[in-house]
């Protein structure tokens, strides 16, 4: 595989993130599959901010520790990653702020100075520079910078070229003949993929690393005709949901772990008055406020056994931005069939991680539409069926009294205390899990790769499947990824597995959630690679820590 | 008062209990809103837990029966859903001014238009008796044996501060005023919130208490907001002092739920669009 990785740092509030994001264009342009990686502190100025755009002529998802080319906007970036470079790697940085005995310096401040330019448009200079060093032309650069900056392009433009000008060619880049693809990160992935189910709101109140999600949904909100609220707390946005859901309305709400805490009364409501809902659930590094800007994958026992009481619900972990489309429009559509919440686990990983996205790829099934009722007799809201899914009318329907209660309830939505009644609806709300597990026998719940003979598998979830596959293939073993992990799909888990006498499982946690998972439903796991310091797993040093279990030190 | 919104749930509230005034003539408010050309099937009342919520049992109309505290995001969602759809909130005074508190305010604050029916009773009725947010000082319940050291809230002094639109109060002796109120806080395209001062017969009986001190505003301007908020401080739910009844405020202002875009929902002009934010990030 050919493939080449670029790391740029400077301070928060420098503009990495996006010019992290026009460095992606341009190499989108050329033909290479993307994958970013956001580093970043819980904090609006200052620190230190990096972003490594890795490049490949293959789909990837995923990063390495060792890069090709450093871009320093500042002294940290420089001594933070010089360790980072590969042999023959390059360096540009900003003459002005960086001291460095090698590389390539271009006083970057002074000509911002000089063109009266305010401070973060160094990264409009480093972008010109980086054309430059690559071989990559001065109308490419003008076309991309055009397509990319509403603010103040001419000047934008100026200081790119000034910066071209001023660098020097350092190794041509590598075009490939392919159309470019849309770069997007996990949450627009979400957010795009719940409104090809046809979501008609989206409710959350802002919470690291899931509120792109609510950025991205607010400003597509005119153009799709969806209801974007951010009301007072993830209380209220709970609830609101399932106003919503009770309203007929296709509806999602998105967090992280200390907000999912707040809503967990309301999901336990929306299993018991059987309102659809799917919660995007976007891990960060716990317990509590944790690390607020870094990964973690701690929240699976929790988003399976959430709430209190037991009803029925789907959990499903994607791992890059075309699974999280493909499995937001497919848990939406699985809440909206079964009348169950549904969990969307992402991380800081998926969530802020930006990926070449193949719409191509993604073969979306059809929309489901609600199980309606047929207007034969009185309506019973809770109407105790074959499978546990009752019909739907909704407030402002004729002749249909619609009665949604948290109380345990009779079929028609009035409160009980009755033994016999609350045998039976529980028995029936419980029953639906049944069929969604039969209905999730039509979905590849459990992804394989690598060397589907090998005896040795890795066995991971969620945002590791990238680092994992990759990993898998360069080792000749086998890849497993279930990505629906509740119900949990034991059977299609037990066929991924057949053969395998080494399982060895990845995770972004201290305790193994899938491992004790996976043993708990009889499956032995062999060896256990565990991170849990807020960084996601690097494919070289994951490969390194991969060959040491499979065939000793 | 058998009536065709009735239904065969058995009501369990105690004899005497304040509640079966609201229920009186919340069922009055809706039948004469149907006899001028509402459609029953376009209101949904809503209420949170404690002994005000069964309401929503006894009567045969659409009901979502939330979470204690949870009235009114519930009811703002459907509002926002279904703008063509009356809301009305039914509520106890520790559901909505205590465990729900911060719902409250931002329903007034956001001008939605949902109606808040609140069954203050001033004590926890369901859990057997406690202090709430409006109990007088040294009110002595089960939690508070030596009596409250805390003073209560003006409910609707914070409401009105909050941007409400419409406030006002009645109580479980007066069901025609309530009537009155009622009708009037549902026909106001706006937040508005009616505080009822509704009796506990079994924990806290007020009756006599209230019947001694009420009385109904005349030559007041509720347009007026600080004539409104003269009157509403007049008693500040602790002192020993007269107590107005009626509509102390009302303001017409944009509503919350109108501000949202008109739904799109061919499937095939979505998977335009998705196609047209894909090309935006290439």
């Amino acid at each position: 595989m050919q493939e080449f990785s670029v790391l740029i740092g400077g301070k928060a509030g420098f503009g990495i993130d996006t010019s992290s994001l026009i460095l992606a264009r341009i190499l989108n342009q050329l033909g290479w599959y993307i994958y970013i990686y956001r580093d970043y502190p819980s904090l609006i100025r200052g620190g230190h901010t990096f972003s490594i755009i890795r490049a490949a002529d293959k789909k990837i998802s995923t990063h390495r520790n060792q890069i090709d080319l450093l871009l320093a906007l500042d002294q940290n970036t420089l001594d933070f990653h010089k360790a980072r470079l590969s042999n023959g790697a390059a360096l540009i940085y900003d003459s002005d702020s960086v001291k460095s005995s090698s590389g390539l310096g271009i006083a970057f401040t002074k000509i911002i100075k000089q063109e009266n330019a305010p401070e973060i448009m160094r990264n409009s200079c480093m972008v010109g520079a980086f054309c430059k060093a690559c071989g990559i032309s001065e109308e490419a650069l003008v076309n991309i910078l055009k397509q990319n900056i509403d603010k103040e392009i001419d000047l934008n433009l100026k200081i790119a070229l000034r910066g071209f000008q001023q660098a020097n060619l350092i190794s041509r880049i590598k075009t490939f003949d392919a159309a470019p693809l849309p770069i997007l990160s996990g949450n627009e992935a979400i957010g795009l993929g719940l409104a090809s189910a046809g979501l008609n709101s989206y409710i959350a109140y802002p919470m690291t690393p899931s509120s792109g999600i609510l950025h991205y949904l607010a400003n597509l909100s005119a153009e799709f005709g969806l209801k974007v609220v951010h009301p007072e707390n993830e209380i209220a946005v709970m609830l609101m949901a399932l106003g919503a859901a009770s309203a007929g309305e296709k509806v999602a709400v998105g967090t992280s772990g200390g907000g999912f805490c707040l809503m967990t009364e309301g999901l336990s409501f929306s299993g018991m008055a059987e309102l659809p809902l799917v919660v995007v659930l976007g891990q960060r590094t716990g317990p509590s406020t944790g690390l607020p800007t870094y990964t973690g994958q701690t929240e699976l026992n929790f988003a399976i056994w959430a709430g209190h009481g037991e009803f029925s619900r789907l959990v499903v972990a994607p791992a890059d931005a075309e699974q999280a489309f493909y499995w937001s429009a497919v848990a939406l559509n699985l809440a909206i069939k079964f009348q169950i919440p549904a969990i969307i686990l992402s991380d800081k990983t998926v969530a802020e991680g930006a990926y070449s996205f193949d719409l191509d790829s993604v073969n979306l099934p059809p929309e489901e539409q609600f199980p309606a009722w047929d207007k034969k007799d009185a309506y019973k809201r809770y109407l105790d069926s074959a499978n546990g899914v009752s019909p739907l009318a909704f407030f402002g329907d004729k002749d249909a009294i619609v009665k949604i209660n948290s109380y345990e309830h009779d079929e028609y939505g009035i409160t009980t205390e009755d033994p016999q009644v609350t045998k039976k609806m529980q028995a029936k709300r419980l029953r639906k899990e049944k069929y969604l597990s039969e209905e999730l026998r039509k979905y590849k719940v459990v992804n394989t790769a690598g060397s589907l003979d090998s005896s040795v598998a890795v066995v991971c979830w969620g945002s590791n499947a990238g680092v994992c596959a990759e990993a898998a293939r360069n080792l000749g073993i086998r890849f497993i990824q279930p990505v629906v992990l509740w119900p949990f799909p034991l059977e299609q888990i037990k066929r991924a597995t057949e053969g395998v006498k080494k399982i060895i499982c990845v995770e972004n946690n201290s305790r193994g959630q899938l491992a004790g998972l996976l043993s708990g439903a009889g499956i032995r796991i062999s060896e256990q690679i565990l991170r849990s310091d807020g960084r996601p797993f690097v494919l070289d040093e994951l490969q390194r820590e991969l060959n040491v279990r499979i065939n000793g030190e | 008062m058998g009536n065709k919104l009735d239904t065969y749930a058995q009501n369990t509230w105690c004899a005497g209990c304040g509640n079966f005034a609201i229920l009186g003539a919340i069922k009055a408010v809706l039948l004469s809103l149907v006899e001028e050309g509402t459609l029953l099937e376009n209101i949904v009342l809503v209420s949170g837990i404690g002994c005000h919520a069964k309401i929503v049992d006894y009567i045969n109309v659409n009901s979502f029966y939330s979470l204690h505290g949870r009235v009114v995001p519930a009811a703002s969602a459907i509002k926002i859903s279904r703008p063509g759809l009356k809301v009305i909130g039914f509520a106890g005074d520790g559901d909505c001014y205590g465990e729900g508190l911060e719902h409250l305010i931002f329903a007034a604050k956001r001008n939605i238009d949902i109606t808040m029916i609140v069954h203050n009773n001033r004590v926890y009725g369901l859990t057997t008796g406690q202090y709430t947010p409006t109990s007088p000082l040294n009110f002595k319940g089960r939690s508070t044996p030596a009596g409250t050291k805390e003073l209560p809230i003006n409910p609707l002094e914070l409401i009105l501060s909050a941007g409400a639109g419409f406030v006002g109060r009645g109580t479980s002796h007066g069901i025609e005023l309530l009537k009155k109120i009622f009708k009037e806080a549902i026909l106001h395209k706006g937040f508005s919130l009616v505080d009822v001062l509704q009796v506990c017969v079994t924990y806290y009986n007020m009756y006599e208490y209230y019947d001694q001190r009420v009385y109904e505003l005349a030559e007041h301007n509720p347009e007026d907001y600080q004539q409104a908020l003269g009157k509403i401080r007049e008693w500040d739910y602790n002192q020993d002092t007269k107590i107005p009844l009626g509509v102390f405020y009302k303001k017409q202002g944009p509503v919350f739920e109108e501000s949202f875009p008109a739904p799109q929902a061919d499937p095939v002009q979505r998977d335009v669009l998705i196609k047209k934010a894909l090309k935006r990030a290439i």
